[in-house]
């Protein structure tokens, strides 16, 4: 695919004349380069596509696209995004955001972004730690973990980012992986795609301050066993010789039980699915990435945008009342002359 | 409506009535139905509503009392008046709560029905004020509006058209139609009023209709009041008019603004008293164009304000205090940004929740230095409730000029009050038209975001969508010129000075100070800003009535301020300054000038009265506790 048609761009096209600053080694250069990469395939124009960030490391990368772009304030990203994407319809508005941004001082925003289905795309970068301010447990460290703030260990209960965006009926959630390019690509094209807000969590590694948080997914040995790839359609098995397979408890949960067991009974993933239960049963699986954990779109489904329906209502008022006349407004109600 | 020999018909100059009651009673609406009445009479009128923050404190309580001052006059008038000549007092409550405030010879009328001994009990009376003699000093007609709207209405329940609960609601219109008559005040506008009102339920629309003629007839029948009384049509400048609160003169300026500028308004905000108006009344213009949101919280109204700034709207939020403490990061953001916005500060009564409900100029010190760092911006203020229109345009139209956040400051008093406003011909409001920048201005075709007007130091807008001008802001510091990060110590002392001059750039193009002083001979000079402009103007207009030289100065422009202004404060003697706080903007003066400028302030939530204002500024300018040397006056705002 090549855009548009006006002309190819390419990845550089995308790209900023400013240094990239992130630590040696960041998971973030490899987002950067995928999301780069991945926009002229879109079709995407750099002059009509925006990107929103709040703070954190992850939220320095409006910087290094040459696109139009909002460095924000903490936590704020989807709320700032909302009113560019109500205002101008003909924009490409992505929300670039982090674990401690959207879910901690954010939460709020993220919730109400994603229940109110604005066509925005968000992309959260979840490294499990706060690393601009060196190192404090995040609202996604898992219970018991050993930072600066927590030397005996964390006792906040981590959320579950795919789990809180179901549970607010996002209408496109999925979770990838920073160094899966093709995988990331390919979740994010989708997100691109969907209509209204989307949702996706990037595992994302610190080298620096909590390295290898995604080890058990990542590594050559313990991948195979450990992600689960949800594939509309196919049903959900996993393993070097896709040996385990999911299966729906009798109370609504997931288990993983020896594909052998399964029989029938192993689910197939639908997406597509109205009711957001399946999908959020499928994200309980897995509350931190130290074992078997579901990638991929846990759903998207159609629903009324927000923009869209608010664009709506100012086309009927104006179909209703004819265009607003200034004149006619101010002397609405009762007026009087006075006469000199 | 005709008239009954016997009585005499009394020519008032002006009158003030205030209507006072549970706050189940309707008094609101009784007030503001007066008001159009007298509105429509072609009076000049200021209003001041005063109700609790419980959406329904305990019946009959004090805390549940309701009450709706209107003051109308044959002259043109600033104030809703200091002190009735009319009570209508609905119950025990209401009385004890109002009657200190009522003239003494003045007109008290009281439903009888509600002074029975649970009433008095849940008012606090040990005994009846209707017989202990409480109430001598007043012309008190007690009336029984509850019994007698409940008799006018008798078919209509027996019919089983209403029940007796909805019957007795109808007495505020029983209480409306008798004031009304004794004013000479035509039904009509309320009867249609009330008939589209309850267009869905004609029954109670036809039971208030009935009320309300029973009310009158009561007044022409019974032989309990000797005078009426009338207020003839004052004399304004020609032209068209209606009556409007602030709210909705804001709400209207900011529409006109959008008009006037070509760009569509964007709307975010979070519902707040005394602010939350302004939302209802832009979420019926759509099809001006108008987005409205409600955000989740403050932040998030700012927030999505900043991202239509960012896209090309004429970006507008709205709070009060509580609201305006929560959005002043992001006010940092605007401002680092370098983004045309507007914020409006209804004022409450604070700190905290404070005063939900009453009024305060207490924010100001508040919303020109409450941010980090150093993060100047225009405040502009409106001074009544038509004002607030004109007082919106100007906040936008700063905004647009020089790329910078404003605020707009109104409070709970202009928010809520009422005054006829004459309508402005649109071709005369401002032109807001603005230019998108769409060609690169640096030298080699780069775009650079932080190349300013040398005129205005505005930066260029360039909206997303505009080829080649990618850029990116953001709220660390700036490069000068390239908007690249940076933090170089020289750097951020030259950006901190062109912000800082960008803000003082727009008192530039202010004109010079407009100072009343007719005789030109005054030696003391009153300094106000915002809502208490009517009663300043009172104030000083009766002054000078008694023989002492006045001058009077109201600031629109808080920050930055008018140019001239040390210049004018040195001109003076004495300097006097009054305000809703403890003394904001005297202390900033103060700084300013090296003035000696003497602070009057009060917050009780209400505002000034003009007869307390003429005994500070007497004492605070003249040196001396004597206000007055008679008690005569020519427009009655001054009751001694």
């Amino acid at each position: 695919m090549t855009g548009n048609g006006e002309g190819t761009l390419t990845r550089k096209d995308f790209a900023s004349d400013r240094e990239v600053r992130w630590c040696p080694g960041c998971g973030d250069y490899a987002i950067l380069a995928t999301v780069q990469g991945l926009l002229p395939d879109l079709g995407a124009r750099p002059e009509s596509t925006v990107f929103v960030s709040g703070i954190g490391c992850s939220s320095r990368f409006p910087y290094y696209m040459d696109t139009y772009g909002i460095h924000s304030i903490h936590g704020r990203a989807p709320a700032i995004a909302t009113g560019l994407a109500i205002t101008r319809p003909d924009l490409d508005v992505w929300v670039v955001t982090g674990d401690g941004d959207a879910l901690s001082i954010g939460g709020n925003h993220l919730v109400h972004a994603l229940r109110r289905n604005v066509d925005i795309t968000i992309l959260m970068f979840n490294n499990e730690i706060y690393g601009l301010t060196k190192g404090q447990y995040s609202p996604t460290s898992p219970l018991g973990i050993v930072k600066k703030s927590t030397p005996m260990g964390s006792i906040d209960r981590p959320v579950n980012p795919v789990a809180l965006a179901l549970g607010a009926e996002a209408t496109f959630v999925a979770r990838s992986i920073d160094t899966d390019r093709q995988h990331l690509t390919e979740v994010l094209t989708a997100a691109h795609r969907h209509r209204g807000a989307s949702f996706v969590e990037i595992y994302q590694n610190c080298n620096v301050f909590n390295d290898g948080a995604f080890a058990a997914l990542k590594d050559r040995d313990t991948k195979a066993h450990n992600q689960i790839r949800l594939t509309a359609g196919q049903p959900i098995t996993f393993g070097p010789d896709g040996e385990h397979a999911v299966v729906a408890r009798g109370d609504g949960s997931m288990k993983i039980v020896p594909r052998t067991d399964a029989g029938e009974r192993v689910v197939v993933h639908d997406p597509h699915k109205r009711e957001p239960t399946t999908a959020f049963a499928l994200a309980r699986l897995a509350h931190n990435p130290t074992g078997p954990t579901p990638i991929g779109v846990f759903r998207d489904v159609e629903a009324p945008v927000y923009d869209e329906l608010l664009r709506e209502q100012l086309d009927a008022a104006r179909e209703r009342q004819g265009p607003g006349e200034l004149r006619a407004l101010l002397e609405g109600g009762n007026v009087w002359d006075v006469i000199g | 409506m005709t008239e009954t020999a016997a009585r005499h018909r009394v020519q008032l100059s002006n009158a003030v009535i205030r209507f006072a009651g549970d706050s189940g009673d309707g008094m609101q609406l009784t007030g503001d139905r007066f008001t159009t009445q007298s509105a429509l009479a072609g009076n000049d009128l200021a209003t001041l509503p005063d109700f609790p923050a419980e959406i329904r404190a305990p019946a009959g309580t004090l805390a549940g009392v309701s009450s709706f001052q209107l003051h109308f006059s044959d002259k043109d008038i600033h104030t809703p008046g200091d002190r009735p000549d009319v009570l209508v007092a609905m119950n025990p409550a209401a009385l004890l709560k109002h009657l200190e405030a009522l003239k003494p010879g003045g007109t008290l009328i009281v439903n009888a029905d509600a002074f029975e001994k649970r009433n008095l009990a849940k008012a606090g009376y040990d005994t009846n004020p209707l017989e202990d003699g409480s109430v001598t000093d007043y012309q008190v007609h007690e009336v029984a509006l509850t019994d007698l709207t409940l008799r006018a209405l008798q078919g209509q329940v027996e019919a089983g058209e209403l029940n007796k609960k909805e019957a007795e609601r109808c007495k505020n219109m029983f209480a409306l139609g008798l004031v009304s008559w004794m004013f000479h005040r035509p039904l009509d506008d309320t009867e249609t009023w009330l008939t589209t009102k309850f267009a869905k339920r004609p029954e109670l629309a036809r039971a208030n209709v009935a009320a309300l003629h029973a009310g009158r007839n009561y007044g022409e029948t019974t032989e309990a009041f000797t005078f009426t009384y009338e207020v003839k049509a004052a004399k304004l400048t020609p032209g068209r008019y209606r009556n409007i609160t602030g709210n909705q003169a804001l709400a209207y300026g900011l529409v006109a603004a959008s008009v006037r500028s070509g760009l569509p308004l964007f709307y975010g905000s979070y519902p707040i008293t005394p602010a939350s108006d302004i939302l209802h009344e832009l979420s019926r213009q759509k099809h001006f164009g108008v987005s409205t949101f409600q955000a989740e919280d403050e932040i998030a109204a700012i927030g999505s304000v900043i991202g239509a700034a960012f896209g090309g709207a004429l970006a507008v939020t709205a709070s009060s205090g509580p609201g305006i403490a929560l959005k002043s990061e992001a006010m940092g953001l605007a401002l680092a940004t370098e983004l045309p916005l507007v914020v409006v500060d209804v004022q409450r009564g604070g700190p905290s929740t404070g005063l939900p409900t009453k009024t305060e100029q207490s924010d100001l010190l508040q919303v020109l230095y409450g941010r980090n760092g150093e993060a100047p911006m225009p405040v502009v203020a409106a001074t009544s409730p038509a004002d607030c229109f004109d007082a919106a345009i100007e906040a936008c139209r700063i905004a647009l000029t020089y790329r910078t956040p404003v605020v707009l400051l109104s409070d709970g008093y202009l928010a809520n009050s009422a005054e006829p406003w004459r309508l402005p011909e649109v071709d005369d409001l401002p032109d807001l038209r603005v230019e998108f920048t769409t060609e690169p201005n640096g030298e080699d075709g780069t775009f650079l975001p932080y190349l300013r007007d040398p005129d205005t130091l505005a930066r260029p807008w360039a909206v997303p969508g505009t080829p080649g001008l990618q850029h990116r802001i953001g709220g660390l510091e700036k490069e000068d010129v390239t908007g690249h990060i940076s933090y170089e110590a020289d750097n951020h002392q030259r950006m901190t000075d062109l912000r800082a001059a960008k803000v003082a750039k727009v008192a530039d193009a202010l004109p010079p100070t407009p100072v009343e002083d007719p005789d030109g001979a005054a030696r003391v000079l009153v300094v106000g800003w915002g809502s208490t402009d009517g009663p300043l103007r009172a104030a000083c207009h009766e002054l000078r009535g008694r023989g002492r030289a006045v001058a009077r100065i109201h600031l629109r422009h808080l920050a930055p301020l008018p140019r001239d202004l040390d210049e004018l404060l040195r001109r003076y003697d004495r300097v006097v300054c009054a305000e809703n706080n403890s003394g904001q903007l005297a202390m900033l003066l103060r700084a300013r000038t090296l003035v000696d400028v003497q602070p009057y302030t009060r917050v009780t939530g209400q505002p000034f009265s003009s007869a307390e204002l003429m005994e500070a500024i007497t004492t605070l300018g003249f040196g001396t506790g004597q206000a007055a040397t008679t008690a005569t006056t020519d427009n009655g705002e001054v009751g001694r």
